[in-house]
């Protein structure tokens, strides 16, 4: 497992920005431009042959907008080993597939596109995954309120804001105070 | 009336003598219908005062029961409403529209354990055209919520609303951009039953609910009023 990746970081040297390893977990942030040369060799050649999931985190009010996470595994070899690789894009600019390395990627990218509003280079099929067709919003974008808000798609679906009655009562990630952390009812809108 | 069948009808109705109308017959208030266990319900006696003769009885029977009780069976006087009511609690067919975790508690009211089939309720059809009650068992989201209405618009009157649960009956947990605030924002809801999900007890009380609220409906003129109006 140590060989995986001091094999990558021989291959791709410089871009790799930063590896973290916290508990045996080895975490990468790599360069978004080489992302997926990266994810490819990881394939190829390393035998990460599951993948675990890709998520997207919004990081509202900082740029880079988005980071992509991707969780890969290999069982080859009996390895048994886990790897994240992470990678920060800017919000005008589009992510690339990864369903033509591991083709269970497709419905990660549609639900990441349906809730984060994220777009794929040669998704082949780039619909929504749980919202219908015709919403307009991306409601996991953290300036979307969690009540939603009203929509109408004639015959498809509509939605109403969701009464919260001065909820829900969430935090705020802020290094200031535990004043301004503290849980309290921030409703976007 | 021949004379063997007039023999019947003084035998059923328990006078040796004289034709009489029961007294059970006598304390219902009019309009009455003739209801005959076999499930023909005979035209409805056009009499209106309770102090009917013995004369204008035996006629009304020669008029309109050419009554042989060995094919007909027994007969029973009752109101329109009452009879209809009483059909109509008694064969409740559930459209079940299980949506989350309240389905399987929906499941198991229908099983063995718990056996909704006690109340009339255990054909559970799959088509809306068949059903009398939707019982809504689940989160319904936004994208389920008018496919749910369709399938309530295609079910034939009379029918009823049970919204099983927290969710089907305010949205439960999900406030949320995702989730249909309670289904009585699209379809009107009969009874409301609590829980997350509730217990069969829960539903089958529900369901009881619904028949007491049947049982006070006043069937018949409801029909001929949506007649009139058709």
């Amino acid at each position: 497992m140590i060989s995986s990746l001091t094999t990558l970081q021989d291959r791709f040297g410089e871009s790799i920005l930063e590896v973290v390893e916290f508990r045996g977990e080895q975490t990468l942030t790599v360069d978004p431009t080489r992302a997926k040369e990266i994810l490819k060799y990881c394939f190829d050649e390393l035998a990460f042959d599951y993948l675990i999931d890709i998520s997207s985190l919004d990081n509202l009010g900082t740029e880079p907008r988005w980071t992509m996470v991707y969780e890969i595994y290999t069982m080859a070899n009996r390895a048994n080993h886990h790897l994240r690789i992470k990678y920060d894009l800017t919000e005008d600019s589009k992510a690339d597939s990864v369903s033509d390395i591991w083709p269970t990627a497709g419905w990660h990218e549609r639900e990441i596109y349906d809730m984060m509003g994220i777009e794929f280079n040669d998704l082949a099929d780039h619909r929504r995954i749980l919202m219908w067709e015709g919403y307009p919003y991306f409601p996991l974008r953290k300036d979307f309120p969690l009540a939603g808000r009203p929509s109408e798609m004639p015959d498809v679906a509509f939605t109403e804001k969701a009464p919260l009655a001065g909820g829900p009562f969430v935090t705020s990630s802020t290094s200031a105070t535990t004043v301004h952390r503290e849980p309290r009812s921030r409703e976007i809108d | 009336m021949s004379r063997k069948s007039a023999d019947a009808f003084r035998k059923i109705s328990g006078n040796s003598g004289a034709l009489r109308p029961s007294k059970t017959a006598q304390s219902l208030a009019p309009p009455l219908v003739k209801f005959f266990t076999n499930g023909l319900l005979r035209g409805a006696a056009d009499v209106t005062s309770a102090n009917y003769a013995d004369e204008t009885m035996s006629e009304s029977i020669e008029q309109h029961a050419a009554y042989d009780s060995k094919v007909e069976g027994n007969i029973i006087f009752t109101q329109a409403d009452a009879a209809i009511n009483w059909m109509r609690k008694n064969s409740l067919w559930p459209m079940p529209m299980g949506l989350a975790c309240c389905a399987i508690e929906l499941m198991g009211s229908a099983s063995s354990r718990f056996d909704i089939s006690r109340f009339g309720a255990e054909v559970m059809r799959f088509s809306p055209r068949q059903s009398d009650v939707m019982i809504v068992a689940g989160t319904v989201t936004y994208k389920m919520a008018l496919a749910v209405k369709r399938v309530w618009d295609q079910m034939p009157e009379p029918k009823w609303c049970i919204a099983m649960g927290a969710c089907a009956s305010s949205g439960g947990m999900y406030r949320s951009y995702a989730v249909l605030q309670g289904i009585d924002n699209l379809i009107p809801v009969d009874v409301y039953i609590s829980g997350c999900p509730p217990r069969p007890e829960a539903l089958i009380e529900g369901l009881m609910k619904l028949q007491d609220k049947i049982e006070k409906s006043e069937s018949s003129k409801e029909h001929f009023k949506s007649e009139k109006t058709a």
